[in-house]
C-alpha cells in the first residue's frame, strides 16, 4: 500500500528538479501522442526541441525565440507575483489585448507625425491600458469581494469583442481597401518597435522582460512588499496578524500583472505583429500561466520556462510545416506539461512510503 | 430596426435551449462545489464533451449514443482532475486551469476531421395534442429530451441534497472535511464521485451545444459558457433551483442579444456580443456581498494525516 507522508519541510531538491522531470515526462507522453497521430515520435520531439536551436535554419528560428519568449516572460512575471499571494489573475490575455489597443491607438492618433516622443507615449499607454483592465477585477474584489478569477476571465471575452470592434471600426486602416485591421505600425517609424540589433529578434520588449525579471527578483528577495506577498500566500492568517493589508496587495499584484501584460501586448502590436487585427491575440496570456508554474513562480525559473515554452511554439510550427503535425497537438503538449508539473509537485511536499495496509 | 420581428414565444422557447448547456454544466459544478471542490476545468470538460458527443453521433448516426459519449468524455477528463487534486493533492485552481487548457487543445485535435459536418438531428419530443396549444405548446412541450433531463437533474440534485443521506454526507464533506473524516466518511471517495458527476454533466452540456444548439463543430465553440456556469453557481448561492433561474436569465440575455443583432439594432454587433459577459460580472458583483452560503471547505485539499 502506498502511503503519503507530509514532509516537515518542502524538499528543496524536488522543488528544483520537478520541472525537469515534468518536461521529460511530457516528452515521453507527448511523443506517444504524436506516435498515435502517425508521426514518428523521435523525429517530432527532435523537431520541436532541437531544430529551432541547432537545425539547418536555426539562424532564422533563434531570433524567433526572443520574439515569442519576451511576451511570455513579461506576462508570467506579473502573474507569478499574484499567484504567490493566492491572487489569481487569469485574464492576462484580456489585459494584453487592451494594452495593445491603447498603445496602438495612441500611435495611430499621431499618424503621420514623426517624433521621438510617440513611442514612449505608446509604452505608457500600453502599460496603463493593461493596468486599467486589471483594476476592474482588483477593485471589484477589494470593494465587493467579487471573485477575481471569474471577473478577469470574463473580461478576456469582452476584450476580444472590443478588439474585433476596433479592427473593424475605430482603428481600421482608412487606406486598407476595406480589409479589417489597422494601419501597419511597422511602416510608421515613430511607432515601430524595431529590433535593437538587426537579425537578433531583440526588440525593446525583450529588454523590458529582462528588467521585469530583475525587478521581480529584487522585490521578492530584498523588499518588504515581496516578503508580504510570500507570507500572504503561505500563511494568510499570519499575514493578517503581521499587519499585511490584503487590499493593497490585491491592487498591487493585479495592477502589476495587468501593466506587464499590457506592455507585452504593446510591444507585440508595434513590433512582430505590426497591426491591430481580429485575430491579433494568440493566447500568450494563457500560455504565460503555464510558464509561471513551470518556472516555479520564481523570476529566474520563469525566464528559463519562457524560453522553453517559446521553443515549443517555434518547434511546433516547424513540426506543423515539415511533419504535418496539427497545431492543436502543441497546445495539448503544453497542457500536458502543466499536468505533470502539478502532479509531480506532490513529491516536493510529501514523501511516498510503501507500507503494509493498516487496520483502520 | 424592426423589433416587431422578435416573436416572444419563440424567444422563450429558444431561451430554454440556450440555457440548457449552462444549466447542465452549472448543476454538475454545484454538486462538485457542495463537496468542497472547486473545479475550474468546466470549460475544458464541456468542450471535450462537445467533440466526443459530436464525433460519436456522427460515426454512429445516433444522437443518444453521442450524448452518452459526451458524458463519458467529460467524466474521463475530470478523472485527470481527480488524479491531480485528490491523489496528488495539487492546487485546485491551477489544476482546473490546466484542465481547461488541456481540454481546449485535445478537443481541437479530436475535432480536426469533423469541421463542417452536420450531426444527425436530435428528435424533438412533440407531444401530439399538448405541443399544439398556442403559446404554452412551443414553450413547454416541444423540446428535445436532454432539455427536460436538465430540469429533471436540477430537481434530482435538489432532492438529493436536501432529503437524502447521500446529500447529507456530501454536504458534510464540503463543509468540514476533517469532521467528516473523523465520522468515518470517505472524503476522497465522495469528492471523486462528485467530480466525476460534474464532469459528466459538463460533457453533456458541451454536447448540447455541438449537437442541438449550434449544431456543428468549431474549435473553442463553448466560448466561455463553462466559465459563465462557474459564475452561475456563485449566483445561485449553491442552491439548485436558483441555478435554474440563473441559467434562464443568462440564456435569455444571450438569445435577446442575438435577436437584437438580427433585428439590426443600432448598437454594434461586438457590443451586443460582449453583453452576456458584462452582465455576468455585474451579477457577480451584486451577489458577492453574500458569502455565507459557500461550502466552508471549498477549494481546500484534504489529506488524512495519521
Amino acid at each position: 500500500m502506498i502511503r503519503l507522508e507530509k514532509r516537515p519541510q518542502p524538499s528543496q531538491a524536488w522543488s528544483l528538479s520537478t520541472p525537469v522531470v515534468a518536461v521529460i515526462a511530457t516528452m515521453i507522453f507527448g511523443g506517444a501522442l504524436f506516435g498515435v497521430l502517425g508521426t514518428n515520435p523521435f523525429v517530432a520531439i527532435r523537431t520541436i526541441f532541437f531544430e529551432p536551436l541547432f537545425g539547418e535554419f536555426a539562424f532564422y528560428y533563434r531570433p524567433q525565440l526572443l520574439v515569442k519568449g519576451a511576451p511570455l516572460v513579461l506576462i508570467a512575471i506579473g502573474l507569478s507575483l499574484g499567484f504567490k499571494a493566492g491572487i489569481w489573475n487569469i485574464g492576462a490575455e484580456g489585459q494584453y489585448i487592451i494594452g495593445a489597443i491603447v498603445g496602438a491607438g495612441i500611435g495611430l492618433a499621431f499618424y503621420p507625425t514623426e517624433g521621438w516622443y510617440i513611442f514612449p507615449l505608446m509604452i505608457i499607454g500600453g502599460a496603463l491600458g493593461g493596468f486599467a483592465w486589471a483594476m476592474i477585477p482588483a477593485i471589484l474584489k477589494t470593494r465587493f469581494g467579487t471573485n477575481e478569477i471569474l471577473v478577469s476571465l470574463m473580461l478576456v471575452y469582452v476584450a476580444e469583442q472590443l478588439l474585433a470592434s476596433m479592427s473593424l471600426g475605430l482603428l481600421k486602416n482608412p487606406e486598407g481597401f476595406g480589409f479589417p485591421g489597422s494601419r501597419n505600425l511597422q511602416e510608421y517609424p515613430s511607432a515601430h518597435n524595431a529590433e535593437l540589433i538587426t537579425g537578433t529578434g531583440a526588440h525593446l520588449g525583450v529588454v523590458f522582460a529582462l528588467i521585469a525579471v530583475i525587478f521581480a527578483y529584487v522585490l521578492l528577495n530584498r523588499h518588504m512588499l515581496g516578503y508580504q506577498i510570500r507570507l500572504t500566500g503561505e500563511a494568510p492568517r499570519a499575514a493578517r496578524f503581521a499587519g499585511v493589508r490584503p487590499t493593497r496587495l490585491v491592487l498591487f499584484c493585479l495592477g502589476t500583472s495587468g501593466a506587464l501584460a499590457g506592455l507585452a501586448g504593446l510591444f507585440e502590436v508595434s513590433g512582430p505583429s505590426g497591426q491591430i487585427s481580429i485575430d491579433f491575440n494568440v493566447g500568450y496570456g494563457f500560455t504565460a500561466i503555464i510558464v509561471a508554474f513551470l518556472g516555479r513562480l520564481h523570476p529566474v525559473g520563469i525566464l528559463l520556462a519562457g524560453g522553453l515554452m517559446a521553443l515549443t511554439y517555434i518547434g511546433g510550427e516547424i513540426a506543423q510545416g515539415q511533419l504535418g503535425l496539427p497545431a492543436a497537438a502543441i497546445q495539448v503538449f503544453q497542457g500536458m506539461l502543466l499536468f505533470f508539473l502539478l502532479a509531480l509537485d506532490l513529491l516536493t511536499n510529501f514523501r511516498i512510503r510503501f507500507a503494509r495496509q493498516e487496520v483502520a | 430596426m424592426d423589433l416587431s420581428a422578435i416573436n416572444p414565444v419563440l424567444l422563450i422557447a429558444s431561451l430554454m435551449v440556450a440555457a440548457t448547456p449552462l444549466l447542465l454544466a452549472a448543476i454538475g459544478e454545484l454538486v462538485v462545489e457542495k463537496a468542497g471542490v472547486l473545479n475550474l476545468g468546466v470549460e475544458g470538460m464541456m468542450i471535450v464533451g462537445a467533440i466526443s458527443g459530436f464525433a460519436i453521433s456522427v460515426e454512429t448516426g445516433s444522437p443518444w449514443l453521442g450524448f452518452l459519449a459526451s458524458a463519458i468524455g467529460g467524466a474521463v477528463l475530470s478523472l485527470l482532475f481527480v488524479l491531480l487534486t485528490q491523489v496528488a493533492l495539487a492546487n485546485q485552481v491551477a489544476s482546473g486551469l490546466a484542465l481547461t487548457l488541456f481540454g481546449l487543445g485535445i478537443s481541437s485535435l479530436m475535432g480536426q476531421s469533423y469541421v463542417g459536418i452536420k450531426p444527425p438531428a436530435t428528435p424533438r419530443l412533440d407531444i401530439p395534442v399538448l405541443s399544439d396549444i398556442p403559446v404554452l405548446g412551443p414553450i413547454l412541450f416541444s423540446h428535445d429530451l436532454i432539455l427536460y433531463l436538465g430540469i429533471a437533474l436540477v430537481a434530482a440534485v435538489w432532492a438529493l441534497l436536501k432529503y437524502s443521506r447521500v446529500g447529507l454526507v456530501l454536504r458534510a464533506v464540503g463543509e468540514n472535511h476533517d469532521a467528516a473524516h473523523a465520522l468515518g466518511y470517505k472524503v476522497v471517495r465522495v469528492r471523486t464521485l462528485a467530480i466525476l458527476f460534474g464532469g459528466a454533466c459538463a460533457g453533456l452540456g458541451g454536447a448540447y451545444i455541438s449537437l442541438i444548439r449550434v449544431p456543428q463543430w468549431t474549435e473553442g465553440m463553448t466560448a466561455g459558457i463553462g466559465w459563465i456556469a462557474l459564475a452561475l453557481v456563485v449566483f445561485a448561492s449553491w442552491k439548485p433551483w436558483r441555478a435554474l433561474i440563473g441559467a434562464y436569465l443568462f440564456g435569455g440575455i444571450t438569445v435577446l442579444q442575438l435577436n437584437l443583432q438580427a433585428a439590426g439594432v443600432a448598437i454594434p454587433v461586438e457590443y451586443l456580443a460582449m453583453s452576456p459577459y458584462v452582465i455576468t460580472i455585474i451579477v457577480l458583483v451584486i451577489l458577492s456581498a453574500d458569502k455565507s452560503s459557500a461550502p466552508a471547505s471549498l477549494g481546500r485539499s484534504f489529506h488524512a494525516t495519521n
